[in-house]
């Protein structure tokens, strides 16, 4: 039996297992704790519960020492995160967002990486209301973060549109069949009662068990030529294959993740693998499978190697996949080919095969909010209330129109002019090209601004495109504001990581398809480093690049990194 | 009474040393000192000469106590900080391992052996829950540690440029204030479990060698300052040593919290005391009263019966009130004006208008309503009231804040008669006063809100807003103490995001059992608007229980808006839940008052 020869890494179980296990599937205090009322924020046991009911405590941290100096404690306010598979949410759910926000949170939304609706500034005493109402819009924020399956995403391709709703069910039941099945979250948010007598405990998580995963679980789904999910990146990424118009079944492939700790080589970020082929009508089973195994062998002792790519490297690939071929009674087929284009999105109007239009937006940042000059919330506001087809979020922090129908075309597009609403043909194709994560001042791993300082830079940037005649040059760019990589830094082009105030680690290398990882290139630099390291390597590449030859490709021709060719050598 | 050598059996050294150290004693502590000193007597009375050897051990001991504080932003620092502390309490030694932030900084004074651990974030910054202790140890109130032996460890990361930068800060601060180290400072880099493990062995080796005795104890120097009486007539002018606005971003409010220094000053109190303050009038309302008369603000004149003389601007601003406008202010005036309508408004009859107009006016108004004028600004000014003092309620207790004292104030700002009015002291320590400034200060006692002299006895404090300050002052005293009694507090302000004042503080004191209970209102933050009455009421049945158990009834604050309130509520909940009728909880209520149990400080 394979089972005997696997085994969990030894060690004590993390404070966060404890906390699992004492939780009573998820309760915790939490109940006490959101009605107590001398602080606005709540105690870190229940803070860590709190992600798996997809929210965590943050603080303004902008406003942090002031606030110690004052004897106030800090800013507390909750982030609330969607589930939202695919991306995919109806004009009259962005309606409920957009009030929402307006009514409880800080007044903007933010569309993810992980193509969901996050929310930023809610206190307390408002939590409860605000999940009601989202349950209302018949969404919910179950599994939004903790450590269990995330959001499923999946390319929201609007284009080939059959494949696509295909392919958004498969994710939609993804989503819905990895769901923790304990009534906490309706217990604690949507007052339903609690059932007498604790049903015996397999009953409660037949899957997941009572101390769910050993660390969050990602999946996404990938439809060739567009990888703008990323699907690399994902604990488990599935790549469509489409023969003669027709979904024939999946790729898959394992072991994929962003995040590391500075200055701890244990930790790298590595891509997934493929290890076969699926039929569409495996997947349920096969990502149930896939994820036992992570339970059963994910490390439960080191919180910063318990990723699922740490257990597939652990026990190498070819193991791995034989434990799961023995767990699903069935083998796996042999991969098909498939070609990935790029990472990124596609803006502006394109027509569906059922005659439908879809208008790629660029949202820069992923911040649906009203600026000065640019009331992009209104705008889309307006948008939803005549909108027949719905929106998706992309995984590039972007938003699609989607479906708008020919009669609806029209004052559409009027919306969209009124309010300045475009794909940002007027920006640079790099800035068009940019993700960066919240950072400051709510995250509380953020050591560095990531969305807020991203723009500036760019500015900067852009200057240095123009003067090499590089503007129409699509070159992946990606901040983090900490090096556990929501904005998946280690696929760009260009990566920063923050490391402290004004100070990244920038990483160049990256594939344009997603399918490389970058590698460090420069250690805390600030600006003016960033910069004139770009000086002379976008003029050198601007110069000497080869015809059609990506950004990425050329720093790893010319040598001015060493290519990646796995997580494991990232910090060779 | 102050000892000296002529009134009692004690040497001059004692007599200055016990008159430095009586002062800052309470009620209770003095009440304890006797007994305890009663019941040792059999125990030989120590010589003279061995007095201040009692405060400064000299004999070569090990002293086995061991702090350990640690400032931590991820959490590394405090692992270390207490795996090492398991490792020194295994070895024997009483170990306290708490974050720099739990710590109050005066305390550090008692310590004799004190460990550092700390990271660097950012820049060279400390962690967050460094950051007071850290400008403590680098500000003005840093206390001389000359028998403080102590050691820092570091934690950094060496691609930063400000390497350990926090932890070499403590490190010379330490010995800048005298402190000996125990063992040399380490700088670990982002591998530091096994320097850390050096380190720790290295301090346990200092930790037993002996103590370093303190030859010659220094002699416990007594200021001479101890002639001068200050009081409401010779007031001390007493240094600022912080202002800090409460009030959060956002909010309708600003509070200004006071510190000030009575160093040297003689002066004592008691929670629950007042603390008078002459303010001085706002410059710039002096500038258009001189510019209103035309007057030389240089020109000298005269400002009291004792013939003190100053100039006119400067008298203005101190020694005259010129906020206020009264009746016989006005009836003077009248006789240095030709004004028929002063006149008209000072006839019989027209006492209603008066009234009206005395409202919300000041000097400047007067003088803009009522010329012309045809006097020396020397005449004008003698009919001027005196700058009254302003009292507030003490917010700290000496015990736990020695040579210092705290004040709550909240800024007065309004607009009246289309110009906007603000109030003098408040708008004074708001805006104008920085730390260094001094103030002009006394003590007000009041005995009639006291402390129950039991420190058993429960007690239920009502402070809205800046009625909240004698209960900073009262938890710091019972803290201090280390009295056992329940205690219950209500506070209420407008918002609870950015008004809730001194909330850490409450928080702490939640936490370690010096505050029993808290319940809050916070008027502005739900549709209806809620006030700590209301929360007295929904704990009527709890709150009609302590007063059974004989618990002191306290409220502090706004008497028309909130004391009324609050006090027509205890009436109904004595009612309700003692199942009395309005007139025996009428009885209760006034039973509570002569057993000085029911004890208001309003205003």
């Amino acid at each position: 039996m394979v089972n005997r020869i696997l085994k969990a890494p030894d060690g004590p179980p993390s404070d966060v297992e404890r906390i699992k296990e004492e939780s009573n599937y998820l309760r915790g205090t939490l109940a006490e704790s959101m009605l107590e009322p001398i602080s606005s924020g709540i105690p870190d046991d229940d803070n860590r519960l709190m992600k798996h009911h997809g929210s965590y405590l943050q603080d303004n941290r902008d406003l942090r020492n002031e606030r110690q100096k004052k004897k106030l404690e800090p800013a507390y306010q909750f982030m609330l995160r969607l589930r939202l598979p695919g991306g995919v949410a109806t004009p009259a759910q962005w309606l409920v967002m957009d009030e929402l926000a307006r009514k409880n949170g800080n007044g903007t939304l933010k569309l993810t990486t992980r193509m969901t609706f996050q929310m930023h500034g809610i206190l307390k005493w408002n939590m409860k209301k605000t999940i009601q109402e989202i349950h209302a819009s018949l969404l919910d924020t179950i599994a939004a973060c903790g450590d269990v399956n995330r959001n499923v995403m999946c390319n929201p391709n609007p284009y080939q549109s059959e494949i696509h709703s295909e392919v958004y069910e498969w994710s939609k039941r993804l989503s819905d069949y990895l769901l923790p099945r304990t009534r906490a979250y309706h217990e604690l948010w949507l007052d339903e009662e609690k059932v007498a007598a604790t049903p015996e405990v397999e009953e409660v998580e037949p899957m997941y068990g009572p101390l769910y995963l050993p660390r969050k679980f990602k999946i996404g789904i990938a439809v060739p030529p567009s990888n703008d999910i990323d699907v690399f990146s994902q604990d488990l990424g599935f790549i469509a294959i489409i023969e003669d118009g027709k979904l024939v079944g999946f790729n898959v492939a394992i072991g994929g993740g962003m995040g590391m700790s500075h200055g701890d080589k244990t930790t790298y970020p590595q891509l997934a693998r493929v290890i076969g082929f699926c039929r569409p009508d495996q997947i349920l089973d096969l990502a149930e499978k896939v994820i036992t195994i992570q339970r059963d062998y994910g490390n439960r002792s080191k919180r910063k190697n318990a990723r699922f790519k740490y257990t597939v490297d652990r026990l190498g690939l070819e193991t791995v996949k034989a434990e799961l071929e023995n767990r699903l009674g069935w083998s796996l087929e042999v991969e098909k080919p498939f070609h990935f284009n790029d990472n990124g999105d596609r803006y502006g109007w394109v027509q569906g095969v059922q005659g439908n239009w879809h208008y790629t937006l660029f949202i820069e940042g992923g911040r649906i909010a009203d600026f000065d000059n640019y009331k992009l919330k209104t705008g889309l506001r307006e948008i939803a209330k005549i909108h027949t087809g719905d929106f998706r979020l992309t995984a590039n922090q972007n938003l699609i129109i989607a479906n708008i129908s020919s009669e609806k075309k029209k004052e559409i597009s009027e919306l969209m002019e009124h309010y300045g609403l475009t794909d940002g043909k007027h920006h640079s194709a790099l800035r068009r090209s940019s993700m960066a994560c919240v950072a400051l001042p709510t995250c509380g791993l953020a050591m560095a601004e990531a969305e807020r300082y991203l723009p500036v830079l760019i500015d900067k940037i852009e200057a240095i495109v123009d003067e090499n005649g590089l503007r129409n040059e699509e070159i992946t760019i990606r901040m983090t504001g900490c090096p556990n990589g929501c904005a998946r830094h280690a696929l760009g082009e260009i990566g920063f990581i923050g490391k402290a105030p004004g100070k990244y680690n920038m990483y160049l290398g990256a594939a344009f398809d997603g399918s490389r990882l970058s590698k460090m290139y420069r250690e805390n630099i600030g600006e003016e480093e960033i910069l004139s390291e770009l000086r002379v390597l976008l003029s050198s590449y601007a110069k000497d690049r080869q015809e059609g030859e990506h950004f990425g490709d050329f720093v790893i021709r010319t040598g001015v990194v060493k290519e990646v060719t796995d997580g494991t050598n990232f910090h060779d | 009474m102050k000892l000296q050598v002529t009134n009692s059996p004690f040497t001059q050294e004692q007599a200055d040393l016990l008159n430095r150290l009586l002062p800052t004693f309470s009620e209770s502590q003095k009440v304890w000192l006797s007994g305890y000193l009663a019941a040792s007597q059999h125990v030989s009375v120590p010589g003279a000469s061995e007095a201040a050897e009692v405060q400064f051990p000299s004999e070569q001991t090990i002293s086995k106590e061991v702090t350990i504080l640690y400032g931590s932003q991820t959490g590394n620092a405090q692992g270390v900080a207490e795996t090492g502390g398991k490792m020194l309490e295994g070895r024997g030694f009483q170990v306290n391992v708490l974050s720099m932030n739990d710590f109050k900084p005066n305390q550090i004074k008692k310590i004799q052996n004190l460990l550092i651990v700390v990271s660097t974030h950012g820049e060279g910054d400390p962690p967050d829950n460094a950051l007071s202790f850290h400008e403590f140890l680098h500000g003005k109130r840093a206390p001389k540690l000359e028998e403080l032996r102590f050691s820092v460890l570091s934690l950094g990361d060496s691609s930063y440029e400000h390497f350990c930068q926090t932890g070499k800060e403590f490190d010379q601060a330490l010995e800048e204030l005298g402190g000996t180290r125990l063992y040399p400072r380490v700088d670990c880099d982002l591998d530091y479990d096994e320097p850390a493990a050096e380190w720790f062995e290295g301090v346990l080796g200092g930790l037993n060698e002996p103590q370093r005795g303190n030859a010659a104890p220094s002699q416990a120097t007594v200021p001479q300052t101890g002639e001068t009486e200050y009081s409401r007539t010779n007031p001390f002018h007493a240094e600022i040593l912080e202002t800090i606005n409460l009030n959060g971003r956002g909010s309708n409010k600003e509070t200004t919290h006071l510190e000030l220094s009575l160093e040297e000053s003689g002066l004592t109190f008691e929670p629950g005391d007042s603390l008078g303050i002459y303010p001085e009038n706002d410059p710039s309302l002096v500038e258009l009263l001189l510019e209103e008369m035309n007057w030389d603000p240089e020109e000298i004149v005269t400002v009291n019966k004792q013939g003190d003389v100053r100039s006119l601007k400067e008298a203005l601003i101190s020694s005259f009130e010129i906020t206020v406008l009264t009746k016989p202010l006005l009836e003077k005036a009248a006789h240095l004006s030709e004004n028929k309508e002063l006149r008209e408004l000072l006839s019989p009859g027209s006492e209603e208008r008066l009234k009206e107009y005395l409202e919300g006016r000041d000097l400047l108004d007067l003088l803009r309503d009522f010329g012309p004028w045809g006097v020396s600004p020397q005449e004008f000014i003698s009919i001027l009231r005196k700058m009254p003092a302003r009292l507030y309620s003490i917010a700290s207790s000496l015990s736990a804040n020695p040579d210092e004292v705290h004040l709550t104030i909240g800024a007065l700002r309004y607009e009246s008669h289309g110009r906007e009015r603000k109030g003098v002291c408040s708008i004074l320590c708001a805006e104008r006063l920085q730390p260094g400034d001094t103030l002009p200060v006394f003590i007000q006692h009041n005995q009639n809100f006291k402390l129950p002299k039991n420190p058993d006895t429960p007690i239920i404090m009502v402070g809205p807003g800046t009625g909240i300050a004698p209960f900073r002052s009262f938890l710091q005293e019972r803290e201090e103490m280390g009295a056992e009694g329940k205690s219950w507090l209500f506070f209420g302000d407008q918002h609870f995001v950015s008004d809730f004042l001194y909330q850490t503080e409450w928080q702490k004191w939640l936490k370690n059992g010096v505050l029993t209970k808290m319940d809050v209102a916070f008027s502005r933050d739900t549709s209806e608007k809620i006030y700590v009455q209301h929360r007295m009421l929904e704990h009527s049945k709890e709150l009609f229980e302590w007063l059974q158990e004989g618990a002191v009834f306290y409220v502090c604050g706004d008497e028309k808006k909130m004391a009324h309130d609050v006090h027509s509520t205890l009436l109904e909940i004595i009612e309700k839940e003692g199942n009395m009728s309005r007139e025996k909880a009428e009885d209760y209520l006034a039973g509570m008052q002569q057993q000085k149990r029911y004890q208001r400080d309003v205003y």
